[in-house]
Parts: structure tokens; sequence; C-alpha cells
């Protein structure tokens, strides 16, 4: 069984925003929601890097456990999805989660926070797979439809991978290993393990420099 | 006069009375996670989905998600061009 997993290579990601465009485009994903975004790292100093952040659907994740209405579930596939109908919109998750990804929107007067909306790896929610109460929900079901994430899909640059862990890892050590250099891998080891262990570039992971750093 | 002072009195105060009683459970019980289908199982004949896999079928839409995958390797690809 696949488990699926994203992997931004900061060598390569361009910060042309396709990813974020594509992701806004195939889910309907309204005003002032962000999937995902782009993110650079020590922004206008030589050598910035740019990566692409979504939830990465972790292997542990916090928000799933600090949910106080249990909303959040883990598909056969390594899928971190939630429930909107239950979800109360109380922001923990938000909180918990390091990448930053639940979004809420506001909706009515008052800034009103609405439930929360996150990556879905493109698997769509509990609602009948590919029905109109899923999109309108959580956006289309790709995986359902035997596709992978739109973002790692459209990526011209290939900087963004999606899908089986295994597979984009041994994507990721294989240009690694060609290029001799850029074995980085952002929130790798946040997301799924300990930065020595299961890192597919081979090598521990360096923390960014705090120094002068913007994102 | 008194007298039907005391009947409004005794009234508002019966409804306010009543009125405590009639509160709602304020219990977190807003509802229950709702079971996800199988990523293959794919209902809805749709031109979107993509060809070369058999909806239902487990193993193909593994193999599909597989061969999606490597399009992403683009050393695979170029290697499998002539």
């Amino acid at each position: 069984m696949a488990r699926m997993k994203f992997v931004c290579d900061s060598e390569r990601c361009i910060e042309c925003n396709g990813c974020v465009t594509a992701c806004k485009a195939e889910h309907d994903v309204p005003w002032g929601v962000n999937r995902r975004r782009v993110v650079t790292l020590n922004d206008g100093i030589p050598g910035e890097k740019s990566i692409s952040v979504a939830c990465m659907h972790c292997s542990d994740a916090p928000c799933m456990a600090v949910c106080p209405v249990d909303c959040f579930y883990r598909t056969d596939e390594g899928v971190v999805l939630h429930d909107k109908d239950v979800c109360i919109g109380c922001g923990y998750c938000s909180y918990a989660c390091p990448f930053g990804a639940p979004q809420f929107p506001t909706n009515g007067q008052f800034g009103l926070r609405g439930k929360m909306d996150k990556c879905t790896f493109c698997a769509g929610g509990p609602e009948e797979n590919g029905s109109q109460a899923e999109f309108e929900k959580y956006g289309r079901n790709r995986l359902s439809e035997g596709k992978l994430p739109a973002c790692a899909e459209m990526c011209s640059t290939k900087a963004l991978l999606g899908g089986d862990g295994d597979v984009v890892a041994d994507i990721f050590r294989n240009r690694v290993l060609v290029r001799g250099k850029g074995s980085e891998v952002w929130g790798w080891g946040t997301a799924y393990g300990k930065p020595t262990q299961n890192a597919p570039g081979g090598a521990a992971q360096p923390q960014p420099k705090p120094e002068g750093g913007k994102s | 006069m008194s007298k039907r002072r005391c009947c409004i009195a005794g009234a508002v105060l019966l409804l306010t009375g009543l009125a405590a009683c009639g509160e709602k459970p304020q219990t977190a019980d807003g509802g229950v996670r709702k079971s996800d289908e199988k990523a293959w199982h794919q209902p809805l004949a749709k031109d979107s989905v993509a060809p070369g896999w058999k909806a239902d079928d487990q193993a193909s839409w593994e193999q599909q998600i597989r061969q999606r995958n490597q399009n992403q390797n683009e050393y695979a690809r170029a290697a499998a061009k002539p």
C-alpha cells in the first residue's frame, strides 16, 4: 500500500507559484484560504531558497492529537483528512501544525471563523468519491480518479514531488546523487520522522538559519 | 385589582420557572465522524477519471498511481524516450 508523502526540492523550486495556482483552481478554494503557499527562506540574501508548503500529511499528525472533536482521520494511503461536519472551527489544529496548514475561511459578520480547510492530498473527504457534495466541501478527489495531487503534477520544474513516499524519496535521492548537492529536505523530518531517519537525500537535514531569515 | 396583579405576577413567575426547565442540553454531541470510501472506489463514471485502470480494483489503482509517480521522474522519462 502506498504511503503518500510530499517532498519539495529547494534546489529546483523557482517560486513560480504554479502549485498554489493549480491548487486554488483545482479545488475552487475561496478567497483568504491558501491550502498551499510558497515560502522563501532567507529572502533577499544570496543563496535564498524557496519551498512549497502545505499539509504534509504527517506520520504522527499533531492536528489529530489536539482536535477536541476528533474530526481527523487517516486513510489507508496515509493521507490525513477531516470531516467538516464534525469540525467546530476551534483552531487548535492551527496552533499544533508545524507547517501552518490549517486554514479558516472568514464568513459572515465580525470575522466569524468557519470550519477548518486544508490540503487533502487531492483525496477529497468522507463524502462519496467524486460527488458534488465532496467537491463543495473538500475540493476534487483526484486520487480516486487515479491521479496524484495537482500541485505536484503541475510543477514545471518537478521541485514538488507528491505520491508514494518510497517512490518520491527514490526520485529525490537519485537527483541528489546526480547533482552532488542539495540533500536538504525541508520539513521531511518534522513530518515523517527524525532528521537522521528516512531522509530521502540520505543525510541529516540542517536546520534553517534563524539570522536574517524571512519567511 | 390586587387579585389580578397577583395572577399576572404568578403567571410571570411560572413562565420564568418553566423557561429554565426548557433549556437545551449543551453537551458536545454535534456529530460523529463519517467513514471514508477506499481511494480506488470510483462510483461515478466521469470523463476526468484517468484512463488505463479499472475502477474498484485496488491492484489496478495502485499500478496506476505507481506509473503516475514515475511521471515525476524526468530521469526515467528521458531514458524512456527513443
